[in-house]
């Protein structure tokens, strides 16, 4: 089981990170992904399979500053 | 004696005043600090002004624009400032609050090409953009780059009302988040000055804390 955003999530279990994100309508270019306390670097999204017991946080910036 | 105009204060008179409020000890470390802002809007201009007034040892500004009307609203910038780069714009301002500050400035846009040398000194980062293809952006280069550096950034803080709502959230390391992490300026109907400078003084201050504390 994969935990995200403090949610577990079943059926993420060998999945890649970029299919989970797509999936869940995460755009890309507006995120930064953390896995078990550490930063995923974008080029690692596609190789990056999702295995159980990751910790996964995905940051979502939304604009204004 | 209020009404008798003072001359400018020396370097030693500052540094006393600062020591004054924030104690020797603290004062030490704050003053050896440096902090770079990128973005100098409604976040960047009020976190080098509280960062300023605490006597932060160095800040280095970064934006490529320029004052416009429409910034007045919540930026820290004069309306005779219009038209000024705000790198140079702002550093004017903090001169005026701190005469013996260190400031650096880049009036360049911040990209993946540039950021890596732009970045490099200092160990503090306010990530103060107001895209979030930008903060994206940096963020993901500050992590994945210069894990020794402290990144503290923002997401949301548009809209009005609902103070209680923006918060200081650890991510991970030396990373923080500051904002509601919801509210787009896109949506929201535009940014005001009080929930603009609520969040950029959750930054200014968890920055604060880092110099003193590490944490």
């Amino acid at each position: 089981m994969v935990q995200v955003n403090g949610e577990r999530i079943d059926a993420a279990d060998g999945v890649t990170l970029a299919r989970y994100l797509e999936q869940n309508g995460y755009k890309k270019d507006r995120i930064a992904v953390e896995c078990n306390g550490e930063i995923v670097p974008k080029a690692e999204y596609e190789s990056r399979v999702l295995q159980d017991g990751d910790v996964i946080e995905v940051v979502s910036f939304v604009g204004g500053g | 004696m209020c009404g008798s105009k003072q001359g400018a204060p020396t370097k030693q008179e500052i540094q006393n005043a600062l020591e004054i409020r924030h104690t020797k000890e603290c004062q030490d470390k704050i003053g050896n600090a440096g902090v770079a802002i990128c973005g100098l809007g409604g976040l960047g201009s009020n976190i080098a002004v509280a960062l300023a007034r605490c006597g932060v040892g160095s800040l280095h500004l970064i934006d490529f624009d320029c004052v416009d009307l429409t910034n007045l609203n919540r930026q820290q910038y004069r309306a005779d400032q219009v038209g000024q780069k705000k790198t140079e714009a702002l550093k004017e301002n903090l001169l005026a609050i701190h005469p013996y500050l260190s400031v650096r400035t880049d009036c360049v846009k911040i990209t993946e090409e540039n950021i890596g040398g732009l970045l490099e000194e200092e160990a503090f980062i306010c990530e103060a953009f107001d895209a979030p293809e930008e903060k994206a952006m940096l963020t993901n280069y500050v992590l994945t780059r210069f894990p020794e550096k402290y990144l503290v950034g923002a997401s949301g803080m548009a809209g009005f009302g609902d103070s209680n709502s923006i918060l200081t959230r650890k991510i991970t390391g030396r990373y923080y988040l500051c904002g509601d992490g919801k509210k787009d300026a896109a949506v929201y109907g535009g940014l005001t000055a009080p929930r603009v400078m609520l969040c950029a003084a959750h930054q200014a201050n968890k920055i604060l804390e880092l110099i003193l504390t590490g944490e």
